[in-house]
């Protein structure tokens, strides 16, 4: 490859995996930052690396370990790269890794840490409105009125994609189903043993039309890394690496604007990005053999996979079916571990680290053959990301 | 549009004053008037909601008011089943909609659609504002609610 070609691919890879256990909701016996910390040690261990190798580290959704203090916590020789991806949500997860890929080939830094920690005990929760006795800006032209949580932001999206596209609730319960069965296999999953069926679904209370309770993540507590290299480095390590092919992050014109004002509404915001990942990458969606697809909740998720172009809007209703999104035999299998709706809501840094076994052939729910392997990272938020990982370079 | 007698939501929400160097203190006034005041571009004539520092399509600083015709159409709406602030807890269900202003370049507003909140709500049905005044709020303020063109003043 020309040094002066402007790509991330063949470049970098992810070379180790690391998961505390997950917990419920506030669940943890530990503070966010030890969680953090043997998340990372158990990502280098499953590379074959020491923890001095670990010299950069990149995070998102505003975390709340600064790598200054997590290196120095772990004696870490030297600090090289540290890196914070703006905006909440989960839509910074797959940047995350894409900025720990540039690192590693721009050569700031040799082995760097993507991480995650939550510990909604020690802290505040995500679901619930902050105390406010006034409100002012964009929170201002919303919060009086009623619509103030995420799901209440993404609900009036979803609402009217579904209404543009004859879209039925039938499509949103595929997710569901799917993300339950894979958990099924699963044994780290939250909601592993706790199977859910179509009837339960439907039965299952409003949270925000058109928001069942099954529609939306659960919030947990637990710590997950994985350890990005060069793919020059990764030849050496000791798991089979997951070479990123391709990473994108930003947003369409105008999707923060305040109080729902985005020029293009009924989107999950990777419209811009999909085709630019598929460029870098060289390929299309029928390449895909595996997706896992970030779910704050299932409608984001139903027009993230139209975005990237796995069906038509139109044809929302055939495609998604619980048969058609299951492993290993489905059309396109998704959120394998089980994801942010059953497995754990580690803010989507668990479906990399899914996306990664994978390409490794070890998950609980595992496609044959599995080639590429797609992320896609925060549907409806602004920047949203994805990332394409490889099993060969 | 009459002031109403007591409001959508209960009291307890949090009230809305204006953001950092007043970008939005003209809105809150027109409300509390019973005007439907959004931001216009002095420089191309754009509107715009929320108020910004610059026009998005002229990037002039030059910004101002107008007043708008109070009404539009339902955009996108939704139903609120599970309350995530205490003021809420018996509130539920609540409807929530977004408003689109034709008038004013299809800018769009969030409020409460009035009535029924158990009733079908469909998207493209005609609005008007009713401004929903809070006396007792601290500070006092007036918010834009939404009501049925179709149910009558």
């Amino acid at each position: 490859m020309a040094s002066d070609e402007r790509t991330i691919k063949g470049r970098a890879a992810i070379v180790g995996i690391g998961e505390t256990r997950y917990y419920k909701r506030a669940q943890s016996p530990h503070p966010e930052l030890r969680l953090c910390l043997e998340a990372i040690m158990a990502a280098a261990d499953d590379a074959g690396l020491s923890v001095d190798d670990l010299d950069g580290f990149a995070s998102y959704s505003n975390d709340r370990n600064d790598p200054s203090l997590i290196a120095s916590a772990l004696g870490i020789p030297e600090l090289r790269f540290s890196n914070m991806v703006w905006g909440g949500g989960g839509g910074g997860g797959s940047a995350a890794v894409g900025n720990a890929a540039a690192a590693v080939a721009a050569g700031y830094a040799d082995h760097v840490v993507v991480f995650r920690a939550l510990a909604q005990g020690q802290f505040g929760r995500f679901g619930q409105a902050p105390p406010l006795r006034t409100v002012s800006g964009p929170m201002a032209y919303t919060m009086p009125y009623g619509l103030m949580s995420p799901a209440q932001m993404f609900a009036m999206r979803v609402q009217r994609f579904m209404h543009e596209h004859g879209v039925g609730q039938p499509a949103l319960r595929a997710v569901a189903l799917a993300s339950y069965h894979h958990a099924q296999s699963n044994p780290r999953a939250i909601m592993n043993g706790r199977p859910l069926t179509p009837e339960a679904y439907d039965a299952s209370r409003w949270i925000v039309e058109p928001f069942h309770l099954y529609d939306c993540c659960m919030e947990n507590d637990g710590a997950a890394a994985v350890i990005v290299t060069s793919a020059e480095r990764a030849a050496d390590l000791r798991q089979p690496p997951a070479h990123v092919w391709a990473a994108a992050q930003g947003s369409a014109e105008g999707q923060a604007l305040a109080a729902h004002n985005a020029p293009d509404y009924a989107t999950s915001n990777f419209k811009t990005l999909a085709p630019r990942l598929y460029a870098t990458a060289g390929v299309g969606p029928a390449d895909i053999d595996v997706v896992q697809s970030y779910e704050n909740f299932t409608g984001g998720v139903v027009m993230a996979l139209v975005e990237h172009g796995f069906c038509a809007p139109e044809q929302v209703n055939d495609f998604f079916t619980p048969e058609n999104l299951s492993a290993p035999g489905g059309r396109l299998p998704l959120n394998t571990s089980g994801g942010n709706l059953a497995e754990c809501y580690m803010h989507g840094l668990e479906l990399i680290i899914e996306a990664v076994r994978q390409v490794r052939g070890t998950s609980t729910s595992q496609v044959t053959d599995v080639e590429l392997s797609l992320v896609i990272s925060g549907p409806m938020v602004s920047p949203v990301s994805n990332l394409l990982l490889a099993a060969t370079r | 549009m009459a002031p109403m007698n007591g409001s959508y939501l209960p009291a307890g929400l949090p009230a809305p004053v204006p953001a950092a160097g007043d970008l939005d203190a003209e809105h809150w006034a027109a409300a509390a008037r019973h005007e439907l005041a959004v931001q216009r571009c002095n420089g191309c004539g754009r509107h715009q909601w929320g108020p910004e520092w610059v026009c998005h399509r002229c990037r002039s600083f030059d910004l101002g008011w107008a007043v708008v015709a109070p009404g539009g159409t339902i955009y996108s709406w939704e139903r609120v089943w599970h309350p995530v602030h205490p003021a809420l807890a018996e509130a539920c269900p609540y409807v929530v909609v977004l408003v689109e202003l034709p008038q004013a370049e299809s800018i769009r507003m969030v409020g409460n659609l009035l009535g029924d909140p158990t009733a079908p709500v469909a998207i493209g049905a005609e609005v008007d504002a009713v401004f929903e005044d809070h006396p007792d709020g601290e500070p006092a303020y007036t918010l834009v609610q939404w009501r049925l063109r179709s149910a009558g003043a």
